[in-house]
């Protein structure tokens, strides 16, 4: 047993931060959110160079022209997404490309956008609707297949999250079955940790955010990171994040090796602790920022933000809870 | 990132399983948690039966008489232990955990050679005379005062928190013995027989009404100066040596323990009716024992992260810390669960109406020392905030 990282996966997660930071630094998310807002708020120009850099062909085999690495790598690779809040439905169209022919293959080039939308949902909130190429339904036979022009909805005119657009729709279109019962399971179990990972990216940034700023700002003659009241937050944002790495990390290498754990378990703890990291170190930092962390201009409140739109994708607290609760 | 264990820990794990099942029925059986002596006996008798199978001190070094073992098969060690039942080290936990790893790194060979050989087997049972009434969390401030006359210390004042001290053998001690010197600086680390003169033991009655700890009064103490592990006024960098020790192992039996016992609080919840449904039916009770689930899932895979942090670097990563703060804080709320869950049955701490409150409530009130013990969660915290994410101390 050696649950650390590789060193090609430390080589991996530090290549995909150059990236990441190198092609969507603040200046250009604060642009994209304050100026340049963009259909479905995703520039396709930035998608093709995901694309390019493996983002969606991470886990194609080779010998279909993917990256063929696992979940253990892509965690890693999806972790950096979130610290820098990478927009757009990269998880849905990272699972699209798993599903072979024109589609797997058009979602691995990064030529299609996918997206993804769960039948069972109430209200049912289609996200980036106005950039997609395809949008998946996950019902209870499986996935089918609906063109985005097809679906009538209502844009909301007020989405929580500025960097994700919402429809909300009535009714969703009949579309074509591209997937069955067990394809539908495997997406929300990847979906599920792949997001957590966003969410882990997420929760580490915010720690980094609260803790830089709680050793620049001074009141009462000295730095406020110094009095322990404002330590501790900090102190506990770490410990949350961390908590989520190990059940994010573990969940991934159970995907890849089913036999070293329990899927019915690792799964949806990984999905709660990420979400509970990222949205508690949302409050947290928020908090540690004080009236600075109540204003737009602190990056802040757009993670936040962020991690409670993730928090209701591919299973949510009640949801995981009581799958988790089943098992015992 | 492999979470498979290689083959040769598979092997080491299906011997420790068989000798388990093998060793396990010879135990007498459990002392009630009052009787001391019997404590003692039953926790070295097992300590033997460790030593005789070649068990005793996995995780020492080969030249202490351990085993040199990895901190993976450490985990293995402990993770089958507690599946089986297996005591824990109860009244060793001092000899193996602290005193005994200290001799080796910090004493002489006399000392290894006199010392060692005795916690092994469990022939020597050792207890900690480190805190104070008045050194708690800020421990350097220690006054308990030990005067060199010639070839002996002399020592006077008192420890307090001491486990096992009406059965101990021997005292590991922090002294003053430079009262000028900077705080960290004038301490000295002593071996302190039990049976030396002008030693009170007073137990300290606790919230569950038993003496789990004592205060140790020391009253013109002598012991020779060949007792002082270190040189003199070096003690505190002693006792940060021991603390190099850890290695992501120190709570792999409480994780399985919490995690068999959320399955047990899950029966007794889909037994327990409570007006028309039962306890299970009971959402919120039911989804924090999933929440639950996910901490001890989680904690688990933290404690396989900082066991092959430890394998990989041969010193303990910084992740103690944050696993002690989430760990004892969840801990906690499992016992409040089952308090929940017991409704009025947890006014009794024994078992009524055919409920197990007596063991359960016991150990809900012994969870309150949880985030007090070995490092309060405000200090570990602290840690946290200062070690790892470089904030300033608190001045």
């Amino acid at each position: 047993m050696d649950f650390q990282l590789s060193e090609d996966q430390r080589d991996l997660a530090t290549g995909v931060r150059e990236f990441c930071e190198g092609r969507f630094d603040r200046d250009r998310m604060r642009d994209l959110v304050d100026k340049n807002r963009v259909p479905g708020m995703v520039d396709r120009a930035l998608w093709t160079e995901l694309a390019e850099t493996g983002f969606f062909s991470l886990r194609v085999p080779e010998a279909e022209g993917g990256v063929g690495l696992g979940s253990a790598e892509a965690v890693l690779v999806y972790e950096e997404a979130g610290r820098v809040l990478l927009p757009g439905p990269l998880v849905a169209t990272h699972l699209a490309a798993s599903l072979g022919g024109d589609l797997g293959a058009g979602a691995a080039s990064g030529e299609l956008i996918v997206g993804v939308v769960d039948a069972e949902d109430s209200p049912i909130l289609v996200e980036h609707l106005d950039v997609l190429d395809v949008l998946l339904v996950l019902d209870e036979d499986g996935i089918r297949r609906v063109a985005p022009s097809s679906v009538s909805g209502t844009a909301v005119k007020n989405p929580v999250d500025p960097f994700t657009p919402l429809h909300h729709v009535e009714a969703l279109p009949e579309g074509t079955r591209v997937g069955d019962a067990d394809t539908a399971a495997r997406f929300r179990r990847e979906g599920a940790v792949l997001t957590a990972a966003v969410q882990l990216g997420i929760a580490g940034r915010l720690t980094e955010l609260a803790t830089q700023y709680a050793k620049e700002r001074e009141q009462f003659g000295r730095v406020i990171g110094g009095f322990q009241a404002v330590k501790h937050l900090c102190a506990e944002m770490l410990v949350r994040t961390e908590i989520a790495r190990a059940a994010v990390y573990s969940a991934a290498v159970t995907l890849d090796d089913p036999v070293v754990g329990d899927l019915a378990v690792a799964v949806p703890a990984a999905k709660l602790m990420a979400d509970d990291a990222a949205t508690r170190n949302g409050k947290d930092a928020t908090q540690v920022h004080g009236g600075m962390g109540f204003t737009w201009e602190v990056d802040v409140h757009l993670y936040l933000k962020r991690a409670w739109v993730h928090a209701t994708q591919f299973g949510g607290a009640e949801e995981n809870e009581e799958a988790l609760a089943a098992t015992l | 990132m492999d979470l498979r264990y290689t083959e040769a820990e598979e092997r080491f794990r299906a011997e420790l399983r068989a000798w388990l099942d093998e060793a396990l029925p010879k135990l007498p059986p459990k002392p009630d948690r009052n009787d001391w002596p019997g404590r003692r006996a039953y926790d070295t008798t097992w300590q033997r039966m460790l030593f005789d199978a070649g068990y005793a001190g996995l995780h020492w070094p080969v030249e202490a008489g351990g085993k040199g073992a990895t901190p993976t098969e450490h985990l293995i060690y402990l993770e089958e232990s507690e599946r089986a039942g297996a005591p824990y080290v109860g009244a060793n936990f001092v000899g193996l955990l602290h005193a005994g790893p200290t001799i080796n790194a910090a004493g002489s060979d006399e000392q290894r050679r006199k010392y060692l050989p005795g916690i092994l087997s469990g022939e020597d049972v050792w207890c900690q005379g480190f805190s104070e009434p008045g050194a708690g969390s800020d421990l350097a401030s220690l006054r308990c005062r030990a005067v060199r006359d010639g070839d002996e210390y002399v020592i006077n004042g008192s420890k307090i928190w001491t486990s096992h001290a009406e059965v101990a053998d021997y005292c590991e001690m922090l002294v003053r013995t430079d009262p000028d010197a900077p705080k960290h600086k004038g301490i000295t680390w002593l071996i302190v027989p039990m049976d030396t003169p002008g030693i009170t033991i007073r137990p300290l009655e606790t919230v569950m009404g038993t003496s789990e700890f004592a205060e140790v009064f020391f009253d013109d103490v002598r012991v020779p100066v060949g007792n002082r592990v270190g040189e003199e006024n070096d003690g505190w960098r002693v006792t940060m040596v021991t603390l190099s020790f850890e290695r992501g192992t120190a709570f792999v039996s409480e994780v399985v323990a919490c995690q068999k016992l959320l399955h047990d609080l899950a029966e007794l919840a889909k037994k327990v009716t409570r007006r028309q449904a039962t306890a299970w039916d009971d959402v919120a009770l039911r989804r924090e024992l999933g929440h639950l689930t996910a901490e001890f899932e989680a904690l688990w895979a933290l404690t396989k992260w900082n066991v092959s942090e430890a394998s990989r670097s041969g010193v303990p990563g910084i992740g103690g810390s944050v696993f002690k703060l989430r760990f004892s804080e969840t801990k906690q709320k499992v016992y409040d669960l089952a308090h929940r869950l017991l409704d009025r049955a947890a006014l009794c701490v024994e078992d009524v109406a055919g409920l197990p409150s007596g063991h359960l409530m016991d150990e809900r009130l012994s969870s309150l020392s949880y985030t007090i013990a070995a490092g309060t969660s405000q200090i570990q915290r602290n840690i946290v905030g200062e070690r790892i994410l470089g904030l300033p101390k608190e001045r």
